[in-house]
């Protein structure tokens, strides 16, 4: 047993945002218990509330040194104050545009509330954890919430199947990722990602116990960003959740597993790129081309989207195997303007549907430009962005990743990458088709509050800003990398 | 400072768009209220900047780098030197006259707010490229001022012919701008960057460079550079061969016929080829083929105008004819003269335009000069500021066109470049053929007897409201005196500084500057010269035509009918265009769409690889059984696919 010094405040300092968070997640659910369901707006101005007081407490990290905290475990570094800010502001904007189809559904209680903010400290935990245990424990809290986020309509069949094929296949990839960890271990010596890095790049190990490591790592984390073979749960998921976890489930997490990859790959395996740069690269390939093509046949919009995640990420691993920081900056550019798109994309949905109705197929945006132009607008923004139509953010991201990988000799994946992408801009323009060429089906009102609308406007809106003017955020992510590593 | 460079053109585009996307809830009188607004505070800050650059600051920088591509910096940045505040004050100064007149011009149309929306975001683009400091926005500026023109030539999209004459000035200057957009490709790949300063400073070491278009003809780099920058120019400023969209677009109002394609738009191909000086100093041919090509037009297209009877089509041709004085000004290294030229023409040829439309609007909308006549008398506002307008155009002593006209001629005359003898009598016959036409329009229109009764149906025609005659007046003013003013500075003395550069093997301004003894020694010495009485000449024979032997014009024509065919005909560019290109593009394309389209890519390549993705598509829809021991089988496959890759590499 070794003896550690005590914890003293400063070495708390780091973990602020943290434990405001968890302090204020416990009160949200101890207070929600006394709420009548009248009352409800409480939790959900104070979950705003503790967004904005951990943006408060986290900002001060933006341009600060590195600090650790917790005996070297936890590191507070501008990536990933970069990152949680990005998570706050997604998850704020994710509340809103769940609040009135949550009360439809009979949702629209505390536990909603309290399973996002714990599944928003699981993923602070991952971006911060410097630790594999660390890393693990932020994992498991995040994926813990989002099994039951899923499940939480306990009625429906098809969300408590997707909420158990997604629990199911999320411990198997857990039982991988966890046994890739200790085969690392066991030929490192350490669970420390600095000191593993260094140890590494000292000297000469076996390669196989290695390699044989590194691929389960890989595979647990493909799990979590959903990329082929590992992707199976997503377009299912993604369908049987309630369409406000949907949303949760496609935005934010993703970043926080991009952050995670690259604290394993970068910040710990750094020395062996030329192993998982190969992995990712049969990775990125396949989920391209399966994503891409799968999401022609789909007919389900939630369904389509998912797929269209998986080619999204794909893409944005281009950016992890450029192995270089203009490459992580890439992808890391790349995941917020993905994040901001899908928010934009499940947003919409989730404006367009009321009691009953989901508005979830592709049929039920036939001539929304003749119901409302305004809508048809955003949501025309959102899928040129994310088949990547310039001048949209899409076209920059996708654009960056491209370069980033070229500039290391990859032509051909570059080319690749581009012919998928080809192939995908078929189904993001098939909904500008059918939102502008086709006639509506559906006639009634669009019932949406005006906050809603409000930030649904600034959310396709940016994806237009950034594309025109990609240099303050692009510059962002660069000065991110480079300040933390 | 750079707060009041970046108000000069975003005050327009923020009128732009305010009037664009929020017109329907202004109304029209806000609207036209914030589109002239937002010019006028450009107007005012193009003054602070012109006061700022008269006492030696310039500036020189980049405001927001839009991206890095392979190592080049794509930047917007603003290089604000004498001759870009000259250009800024121009163009917002014509911007805001017509802003004015066309409240009183468009009062009656239903697009009113497009419009004011359209002029003002035009006004953007123009400042935009001027004030650039590198190619690529100027590029921006180059297309965006392209674009405006297409929309506002075919503003009145219902009318076929506006809508034929948009489509072509279209297409003309896609022929034009790529050439432009070659040129600036070279400059990327040959001189690294397109950042004006460093491109320029980088050229001198270019010289002997050469390049094989075709094999075993090896073209210096420069030259081959300054032509395609030059075919860029041509479309923009309509020279021949590219000049034949400009008369069409007089099929737009009469507002953006003064603005656009009088006093800035096209003139951004002279003040293109004026900032590139650098680069043109250094090709003798080049400058050559500029002055060859200037001095064409000049006199072609003056001719062209004396057959023609559309009052606004008269003046377009004028426009193509000043424009080609300009470019053979610059064929002769006299920069600063064509950029005098084209200031003063703003002014003038603003004024004709403007007035002409005085004229049109107080004719109900008819445009024909053999229905006018003795005008004079109900509209003498027009008349006094159009007589200014022609007098200036034709080169009067004393008058601002008198300055800068005869110091082109002078230009060509000392220029050292081969070219000018043959250039040089063409322009001074042009002298004569501007005068003719002009003072043919002018009689016509004005005076002689009132042939317009039939059209207003015995009412008398009113003079025009006060903001149509107030821009009129505006500009009869500068029509009048801004040669005399600032012929001095402008040419002889150090106003352009090294905003334009001259080499020393190109003399032909600094021998001018040694007989140079002030305005009015110039202006006094004219009636010795042949260029003065070749334009009075041209002046007394119209008013012989035009006013006192009314019936020969008739028997001219008749007599030489095959010369009267043919500048009815404009020299047949149109047939030429519409049989070779029109057709042989739709023969072309017709075969190609046909043969190769339909058969090979729509048929094979397209629907082939759209049935293949789709089969796959639904191939691999088929693993997604939804069986949770299916999925995790996947997984486990996948893992134990990549460890059996990988440890085998590895291995």
């Amino acid at each position: 047993m070794i003896s550690l010094p005590p914890l003293a405040y400063a070495d708390l300092q780091p973990l602020l945002p943290e434990l405001f968070l968890l302090a204020m997640a416990g009160i949200i659910l101890l207070l929600d218990t006394a709420l009548s369901p009248a009352n409800r707006y409480v939790s959900y101005l104070l979950t705003l509330a503790t967004l904005a007081g951990c943006t408060w407490l986290t900002l001060p990290h933006l341009g600060a040194a590195p600090a650790t905290a917790l005996y070297g475990m936890f590191i507070e570094d501008p990536l990933a104050a970069v990152s949680k800010l990005v998570l706050y502001i997604a998850v704020a904007a994710t509340l809103t545009y769940a609040r009135d189809y949550l009360k439809e559904r009979n949702l629209y209680r505390g536990e909603f509330f309290v399973l996002a903010l714990f599944a928003l400290l699981g993923m602070m935990v991952m971006i911060s954890a410097y630790h594999f245990l660390m890393l693990y424990l932020g994992l498991e809290l995040m994926s813990l919430s989002l099994y039951a986020l899923v499940a939480l309509q306990r009625d429906s069949a098809a969300a408590s199947e997707a909420a158990m094929k997604y629990f199911v296949l999320g411990a198997i990839a857990s039982g991988m990722l966890l046994y890739g960890m200790s085969m690392i271990y066991g030929v490192t010596g350490t669970l420390y990602l600095g000191q593993m890095r260094s140890v590494l790049q000292m000297g000469a190990f076996p390669s196989l116990p290695l390699v044989f490591g590194l691929v389960f790592l890989v595979a647990g984390m493909a799990f979590k960003l959903g990329v082929v073979p590992f992707h199976m749960w997503v377009p299912d998921v993604y369908e049987g959740a309630p369409t406000a976890v949907t949303l949760f489930l496609g935005s934010a997490p993703k970043l926080a597993a991009l952050v995670f990859v690259l604290r394993v790959l970068v910040w710990g395996l750094e020395p062996l790129f030329i192993d998982w740069q190969q992995m990712l690269i049969v990775l990125a390939i396949l989920s391209m081309a399966i994503g891409n093509i799968t999401a022609i046949a789909q007919t389900n919009l939630k369904r389509m989207l998912a797929y269209s995640t998986i080619a999204h990420m794909g893409f944005m691993l281009l950016g992890v195997l450029a192995a270089d920081r203009v490459g992580y900056g890439a992808a890391l550019f790349y995941a917020i303007a993905y994040l901001i798109m899908s928010l934009a994309a499940f947003g919409m949905i989730l404006l367009l549907s009321r009691a009953g109705f989901e508005s979830d197929r592709l049929e039920d945006f036939k001539g929304l430009n003749a119901r409302s132009p305004w809508l048809a607008f955003l949501m025309l923004l959102t899928m040129f962005s994310m088949a990547g139509i310039p001048p949209t953010v899409g076209f920059y991201a996708k654009l960056a990743v491209l370069e980033a990988v070229v500039n290391q000799g990859y032509v051909w994946i570059a080319v690749a990458a581009v012919m998928f992408s080809l192939i995908g801009a078929f189904y993001y323009l098939r909904v500008v088709k059918l939102m502008y060429f086709d006639a509506p089906e559906q006639s009634s009102e669009i019932s949406a509050g005006a906050d809603v609308r409000l930030v649904l406007s600034v959310n396709g809106l940016a994806l237009l800003l950034l594309g025109i003017l990609p240099a303050p955020l692009m510059n962002l992510c660069l000065y991110a990398l480079k300040a933390s590593l | 400072m750079p707060i009041t460079y970046l108000i000069v053109p975003f005050a327009p585009l923020i009128g732009a768009l305010a009037t664009g996307l929020f017109g329907w809830a202004m109304g029209r009188r806000l609207s036209h209220w914030v589109a002239t607004g937002s010019v006028a505070v450009s107007l005012v800050a193009s003054w602070l900047v012109f006061q700022d650059v008269l006492a030696g600051h310039t500036y020189n920088a980049n405001l927001y780098t839009w991206m890095h591509v392979g190592g080049v910096e794509f930047a917007v940045g603003f290089l604000i030197d004498p001759l870009s505040a000259l250009m800024m004050l121009v163009v917002s100064f014509v911007s805001l006259m017509v802003h004015i007149y066309t409240i009183g011009y468009m009062a009656d149309d239903a697009g009113y707010k497009r419009f004011f929306s359209y002029i003002s975001l035009f006004t953007f683009s123009m400042l935009m490229l001027v004030m650039s400091n590198n190619f690529l926005q100027l590029f921006f500026g180059w297309e965006a001022v392209g674009l405006l023109s297409y929309l506002l030539i075919g503003f009145w999209y219902t009318r076929p012919t506006a809508i034929y004459a948009n489509l072509k000035a279209f297409l003309v200057n896609r022929v034009g701008d790529f050439g432009f957009i070659l040129g600036i490709a070279m400059v990327l790949a040959y001189f690294g960057s397109l950042d004006y300063a460093t491109v320029f400073q980088r050229a001198p070491m270019y010289t002997q460079v050469t390049v094989s278009l075709f094999p075993g003809h090896p073209w210096s780099l420069l030259t081959v550079v300054c032509l395609l920058l030059f075919v860029g120019a041509m479309g923009k400023s309509a020279q021949m061969p590219l000049h034949v969209w400009l008369p069409d677009s007089m099929e737009g109002p009469t507002p953006i016929s003064a603005l656009i394609h009088a006093a800035t738009m096209v003139t951004a191909g002279i003040f293109m080829v004026a900032r590139m000086s650098p680069l043109f100093e250094l090709s003798d041919t080049a400058l050559a083929a500029v002055m060859a090509v200037g001095g064409l037009t000049a006199l072609l297209m003056g001719l062209l105008g004396i057959v023609q009877n559309d009052i606004k089509r008269v003046v377009a041709y004028s426009t193509l004819s000043q424009l080609g004085y300009m470019t053979a000004a610059l064929g002769a290294s006299a920069y600063s003269v064509a950029i005098f030229h084209l200031m003063t023409h703003a002014f003038f040829k603003a004024l004709l335009f403007l007035a002409a439309g005085s004229v049109i609007i107080a004719l109900h909308h008819e445009q024909d000069i053999r229905k006018m006549g003795g005008l004079y008398k109900y509209m003498p506002i027009t008349w006094i500021t159009f007589l200014i307008g022609s007098l200036a155009l034709i080169g009067t002593p004393f008058f601002s066109g008198f300055y800068s006209k005869d110091s082109i001629l002078e230009a060509v005359h000392a220029s050292n470049l081969g070219v000018a003898q043959w250039v040089y009598p063409m322009l001074e016959a042009g002298v004569f053929v501007t005068a003719f036409y002009s003072f043919r329009l002018y009689f016509l229109v004005f005076h002689g007897r009132e042939r317009f009764h039939d059209l207003l149906h015995g009412q008398m025609p009113q003079e025009s409201p006060w903001v149509v005659t107030i821009p009129l007046l505006a500009l009869a003013a500068p029509s009048l005196a801004i040669g005399y003013m600032t012929i001095g500075p402008l040419l002889y003395g150090s106003y352009f500084g090294n905003s334009i550069y001259v080499a020393d093997t190109h003399p032909a301004l600094a021998d001018m500057a040694q007989h140079f003894q002030g305005a009015v020694a110039m202006a006094l010495h004219a009636p010795v010269t042949p260029v003065f009485w070749l334009a009075a000449a041209g002046v007394a024979l119209a008013w012989w035509l035009y006013l006192v032997r009314t019936d020969l014009p008739e028997k001219i024509s008749r007599r030489l009918s095959w010369l009267y065919a043919v500048l009815v005909a404009k020299y047949g560019f149109d047939e030429f265009n519409d049989w070779f290109f029109a057709r042989g593009a739709r023969l072309l394309a017709g075969g190609l769409w046909r043969r190769g389209d339909v058969t090979v890519i729509d048929n094979w390549l397209v629907n082939g690889a759209a049935r293949a993705v789709g089969a796959a598509s639904r191939l691999l829809r088929h693993f997604q059984t939804g069986y949770i021991y299916h999925y995790a089988l996947a997984m486990l496959v996948g893992a134990f696919a990549l460890v059996t890759l990988f440890t085998r590499l590895a291995g």
